[in-house]
């Protein structure tokens, strides 16, 4: 398959289809973006705390095994056995002292590096490895690893990266703090398959349009309108964004004369309990919702008093899971751990305000498997030069990450804009 | 745990009951089942095994249920679907006077408007139920999914 694109336009406010659907695309980006220069989240530093603690990831379509080592160093590796590739560590968590692969038993310490193989002198003389096997030459895979308040990223080209504060920008940094301000308590897991492209996801979390319209949850109960105040920012490569709206800052007169089509909802339209929607304001800037996605795989997400992280886990061309880690902070009470459990109600695979993404871009995949040479219109909020916004009604920072995926992937137009 | 068969009968048909009117689209029905003080969360295996209070879903009172239906009926847009519940025997665990608890295994496929079935879910039901006589209600139903990877999305009711 041909893997040059033919972009429409050097804006990217016409996204071909065909990079959803292509294989031979799937199988470079894996290449030129989750095995190249990019950081990917991996997992949450409070996911690891102790020496000998590990968890297993994905980074594109890579198995990785993030460990803490005896001395409380974190090291990620990729999960295949430098023998004859089985999966090292089966699984999904875990405490040891090092990891051994069940088919040849060969033997891996917390860091990665392979320490020991069964018969390597062979036995009685007879068998066994070359004198000159070098255990450290076939040693898995490792990644890079750094920690942004507690927020691990990984990436296999750091000779090629940015350094990690660099690439994330002080607009990432920045987010990631606020979100991580204090030792976290994580609460759990929740997992999604959708059958769709993982771009459609990463395009999706940088939508702003969508939010109060396919949500109608938002709207008729007032969680979240573009009516209210908010904007999208961007770093300077306008690769990562975020979203975000302030707690009431609109009226319900404004809402109506926005949404005619809801209007008549919105009076007649009330939650019985209450409580699924209060808000206590925690954070200084006095945002309800904030979700800042980092390119490629990384998404933070603020609801009310509902906070996660996601994973973006590309599986195969037309497909992609969503792994949430939902956390609250240590010093939360009782109390505080059971309303932000209530306002999960909100995120997730059943949230009010989440559910319709899984559709929305299961019906993108489908429909578009046979657009042939069509593209996507990417028009909302203007053409041209990509720059942050003080409204809502916009989905530029898509075209921000279409072009940092397109530089990366080497596949930029001519007189591309960045 | 022993059960006399007209209790055991009872809360078999209010099981089925529970499985048909979600499957037959009567959610308002299914929401009826419940106690005015009642409990409907749906949690995975995963967190279950590492003591992790996350949901997928949890309404602490059938106001919250009601809402969760209204919403589907009016609000929420999600994959257009039928839902088919299949359920396993009941296994009493004990009883607090009239309040018994039991697990049920279920398997719930979903079908497509086009016709494609698919599994949707596998797990079990840990159900507390009051019973009165020849009548029973739901105290509280905790879902836990085996399938923490959730196909597509989580709306109606499991």
């Amino acid at each position: 398959m041909n893997a040059e694109i033919h972009w429409p336009r050097n804006d990217y406010s016409r996204v071909p289809f065909r990079l959803h659907h292509d294989e031979a695309l799937y199988a470079l980006e894996m290449e030129r973006i989750f095995r190249g220069p990019a950081w990917s989240y991996l997992c949450l530093e409070a996911e690891v705390p102790s020496p000998g603690d590990f968890r297993t990831t994905w980074v594109g379509d890579t198995p990785v095994v993030v460990s803490r080592a005896k001395d409380g160093t974190i090291h990620a590796f990729v999960n295949r056995c430098s023998h004859r590739g089985a999966t090292i560590v089966r699984e999904l968590r875990g405490n040891a002292e090092r990891h051994v692969c069940l088919y040849h038993r060969w033997c891996y310490s917390t860091a990665g590096e392979l320490t020991g193989l069964p018969f390597r002198k062979g036995l009685k003389g007879e068998g066994g490895m070359p004198d000159d096997f070098d255990m450290k030459a076939v040693s898995p895979r490792k990644l890079k690893v750094e920690s942004c308040a507690g927020m691990l990223f990984g990436t296999f080209r750091p000779d090629k990266a940015e350094p990690l504060e660099k690439y994330l920008g002080e607009f990432g940094t920045g987010i990631i703090r606020r979100f991580l301000n204090r030792p976290i308590r994580v609460l759990g897991y929740s997992r999604q398959l959708i059958a769709g492209n993982w771009k459609l996801y990463a395009e999706n979390l940088r939508d702003t349009y969508h939010a109060s319209l396919l949500h109608e949850f938002f709207v008729t109960y007032g969680v979240d309108r573009a009516t209210q105040k908010g904007g999208v920012k961007m770093d300077e490569r306008h690769r990562h964004n975020m979203n975000h709206a302030y707690a009431a800052t609109d009226t319900h007169e404004d809402a109506k004369a926005a949404y005619a089509d809801t209007a008549a909802r919105l009076d007649r339209m009330q939650l019985r309990d209450k409580k699924l929607l209060s808000f206590t304001n925690e954070f200084s800037d006095g945002m309800n919702l904030a979700a800042p996605t980092l390119f490629p795989n990384a998404l933070l997400i603020q609801i009310n008093n509902s906070l996660a992280t996601r994973q973006i886990r590309p599986k195969g061309v037309g497909a992609h899971e969503v792994f949430q880690t939902v956390f609250g902070y240590a010093d939360d009470d009782e109390a505080m751990t059971r309303h932000r459990l209530i306002s999960v109600n909100l995120v997730g695979p059943a949230g009010f305000v989440s559910m319709e993404d899984g559709e929305a871009i299961e019906v993108v995949q489908k429909a578009t498997r046979s657009a042939g040479d069509a593209s996507a219109v990417v028009e909302m909020g203007g053409r041209g030069p990509v720059r942050d916004l003080t409204h809502r009604v916009t989905e530029t920072p898509i075209r921000g990450f279409w072009s940092y995926w397109a530089e990366l992937m080497g596949m930029e137009p001519e007189g591309a804009i960045r | 745990m022993k059960v006399p068969p007209d209790i055991r009968e009872t809360l078999t048909a209010l099981m089925a009951e529970y499985a048909m009117a979600i499957d037959d689209n009567r959610l308002e029905d299914w929401v009826e089942l419940f106690e005015e003080a009642c409990d409907y969360k749906v949690v995975t295996r995963e967190n279950v095994e590492q003591n992790l209070p996350n949901v997928l879903m949890w309404c602490d009172n059938k106001n919250m249920l009601r809402d969760r239906v209204e919403s589907y009926r009016h609000v929420n847009l999600y994959n257009l679907h039928y839902d088919r519940h299949v359920l396993g025997p009941l296994h009493f665990t004990g009883n607090d006077g009239p309040l018994l608890r039991f697990d049920v295994s279920y398997s719930l496929f979903q079908t497509e408007l086009e016709g494609a079935s698919r599994l949707f879910s596998a797990g079990k039901y840990r159900v507390e139920a009051l019973v009165d006589g020849a009548a029973a209600r739901l105290k509280s139903v905790t879902v836990v999914a085996d399938t923490g990877l959730v196909p597509s999305l989580l709306a109606t009711p499991i």
